[in-house]
């Protein structure tokens, strides 16, 4: 994928020269491994510090919310889905944007490999499906489909859903993958023991709020957890607060979520809340055949009504 | 919302939802009864309950 590189770049120059765009968003070399960082590219001559390869996890929509300028963006499948979200919520229009598509096979989870790494990682580099990993031990070599991101490994829409130029021809979508296996597995669990799954999944929690702010779909200028009048969630460490907190996030995205995966990538100590957003997709799929962010011109689930709509939970 | 709670592990019998008129008051009367039997039979809530900070 790091060969898209070469090609972004001159896309974004040429977006840049023409004055189709005020601004490209893509990405750039982290300051560490496995880090790359988003990044706002105004000038032509600026265009040289972008770059793409598997560590592009984080969800660049999430840097177009209120803007007013033209802007270039590259989409990734579940970026573009995000872009889409963000159309019909009204938060950018879609006039404004180049979307330049990015055929997507999948980010790689840093997590995985810190973890099988021996000793600090110096450098990544991949080579086709192959993840190089040169520590101060040696060079250590991992299938890329190994240290995928779990969302990415399970991912049906690896393709852009909407865009105005292609950076490369289509990937071919993954359609022999249960994106919801993780869920009915937990549903499967008695009662006690899903609770206390949960309890144990969450309990790491130091409400840092990278979860929300990495997402794209959280976007209000005071979010319910920094409300004070009213106090709609405890501020605390207590379990129940950082319960509540969890669930309420997770029913704020309903129907919105693309499980991009920006959520998990952010969590500094690896809590794994998408298992929360996906139970929701999953209900969405089911109750109302509907996956965000696939259409702009589509009503979403919880926005639009049908005499059909499932009411077996009313009483 | 009550997929989810119940996924999270909270009992079924605990939440309920109705739809009930204004005009309806012999069915909300059997709502609240059908509602409290349920929840009686499941006990006291102990999920989602925050204590009290102990102080020793």
């Amino acid at each position: 994928m790091s060969t898209y590189t070469d090609t972004m770049r001159e896309t974004a120059r040429r977006l840049l020269k023409e004055c189709r765009v005020d601004l490209v968003i893509g990405f750039r070399q982290g300051s560490q491994p496995m880090m790359n960082e988003p990044c706002l590219v105004r000038k032509p001559e600026d265009v040289d510090q972008l770059v793409w390869d598997s560590n592009c996890g984080i969800n660049l929509a999430n840097y177009l919310t209120n803007r007013k300028e033209k802007i270039g963006i590259f989409a990734k499948g579940c970026d573009s889905r995000n872009i889409v979200t963000h159309i019909i919520e009204n938060k950018v229009q879609r006039e404004q944007l180049v979307i330049v598509g990015v055929p997507c096979l999948g980010m790689i989870d840093k997590r995985k490999i810190t973890a099988e790494a021996q000793g600090e990682i110096l450098a990544v580099t991949e080579d086709g499906d192959q993840i190089n990993v040169k520590t101060a031990a040696g060079t250590q070599s991992f299938a890329k489909a190994d240290v995928l991101q779990q969302n990415c490994s399970v991912c049906t829409h690896r393709n852009p859903v909407i865009h105005d130029e292609m950076i490369a021809e289509p990937v071919a979508e993954q359609t022999d993958v249960d994106p919801y296996a993780d869920v009915a597995a937990i549903e499967a669990m008695p009662l006690e023991e899903r609770w206390a799954f949960f309890d144990d999944l969450l309990s790491p929690c130091i409400r840092c709020y990278a979860c929300r702010n990495a997402c794209p779909l959280c976007y209000c200028p005071t979010c319910f957890v920094d409300e004070s009048k009213p106090q709609w969630v405890g501020k605390s460490q207590d379990a129940m607060d950082i319960r509540t907190f969890h669930f309420l996030r997770a029913y704020h995205c309903a129907g919105r979520c693309t499980d991009c995966g920006a959520c998990e990538r952010a969590c500094p100590v690896g809590i794994n809340m998408r298992l929360l957003t996906k139970k929701l997709n999953k209900d969405c799929k089911e109750l109302y055949d509907w996956e965000a962010g696939l259409s702009p011109d589509k009503r979403p689930a919880l926005d639009s009504y049908q005499a059909n709509d499932p009411e077996n939970f009313i009483k | 919302m009550k997929n989810l709670l119940e996924c999270m592990g909270v009992e079924p019998d605990r939440i309920h939802f109705s739809w009930i008129s204004s005009a309806e008051s012999t069915k909300f009367v059997e709502v609240v009864n059908k509602i409290t039997a349920k929840v009686k039979a499941i006990g006291p809530n102990q999920r989602f309950v925050k204590q009290a900070a102990k102080v020793a």
